[in-house]
């Protein structure tokens, strides 16, 4: 892996990243150890309650997929920073694809760095969320 | 209109010591299979002092810390209308489990779209350890969906 990256160009992808299909089980196992306890994600009265056939998966689980697949490539001490928008949302059932790739090269803080564009999106179907992260290239 | 009083909002200090167990606890829930981040002896032998605080889990901090206060209804913001529009985190150090840890939290910006129809609020969080250091520093944009 870190060979890998000391050769890296603009355009190379990282490893895929697939995890699912998310469960009843995984939403509520995440509810608890995130601490985010919206019904939402939880509570099927509460989401038709809210004009929703179902409840759906935390925005914030797929963003920790997403951390997964940059950790898988670089260790976590060298991602200087990320971010991501939620373009929508992840239903019951859905495989979670990541996958990311660099797109600039860059020196900044006297270390070298790769700019990398990111997303999530469920196995077949729509982006779940886009956005960029800054590693550092070692 | 949205109220933009509320941009500089703040909320008392948290504090909370990510713990061994419950980092556990986010890597089962997040299928993680990297070992560093539930087995204390990988992540020694990889030159880690401790479990590491995966990327993200320093967004669950904040709900997870102890407190009597809830942002969202500190701000009037009802829940079955908000979603999670962005995330954002800049770090600066890695956090361990058993560190002890603050959180300080205000709110940066607040504005809408499409007539007021939507209203987006974000709030920064900064994270520091006992040292006072500036870990990271994390802003989540909410939008509130109106009609």
């Amino acid at each position: 892996m870190a060979e890998n990256v000391k050769q890296l160009a603009v355009g190379d992808r990282l490893p895929p990243h697939l995890i699912g299909p998310i469960t009843r089980t995984t939403l509520a196992l995440f509810a608890g150890a995130s601490g985010d306890h919206n019904p939402i994600h939880l509570d099927i009265d509460f989401a038709k309650k809210s004009g929703l056939d179902d409840v759906f998966a935390h925005g914030m689980l797929s963003m920790a997929y997403l951390a997964q697949l940059i950790t898988r490539w670089v260790p976590q001490s060298q991602i200087r920073s990320w971010e991501a928008r939620f373009t929508s949302i992840t239903p019951v059932g859905a495989i979670v694809e990541c996958s990311g790739h660099v797109t600039e090269i860059f020196e900044a803080d006297g270390e070298k760095r790769a700019r990398l564009e990111i997303t999530s999106s469920v196995q077949g179907g729509a982006v779940t969320l886009a956005g960029f992260a800054e590693v550092a290239i070692k | 209109m949205i109220d933009r009083s509320v941009i500089g909002k703040s909320w008392p200090v948290k504090a909370i010591v990510p713990e061994e167990g419950a980092l556990r606890f986010f890597a089962k829930a997040t299928g993680e299979t990297n070992p560093i981040y539930s087995d204390l002896k990988a992540a020694r032998s990889a030159g880690y002092p401790h479990l590491p605080v995966p990327p993200t889990y320093l967004f669950s901090l904040e709900m997870l810390a102890p407190s009597d206060s809830f942002w969202l209804d500190d701000l009037g913001l009802p829940l079955e209308k908000i979603l999670h529009a962005e995330q954002s985190f800049e770090y600066r150090n890695m956090v361990y489990a058993g560190e002890k840890l603050t959180i300080e939290t205000r709110i940066s910006d607040a504005y809408e779209k499409k007539g007021g129809l939507l209203e987006f609020y974000v709030r920064e969080m900064t994270i520091r350890n006992s040292n006072g250091t500036e870990c990271a520093i994390l802003k989540t944009t909410l939008v509130v969906r109106h009609g």
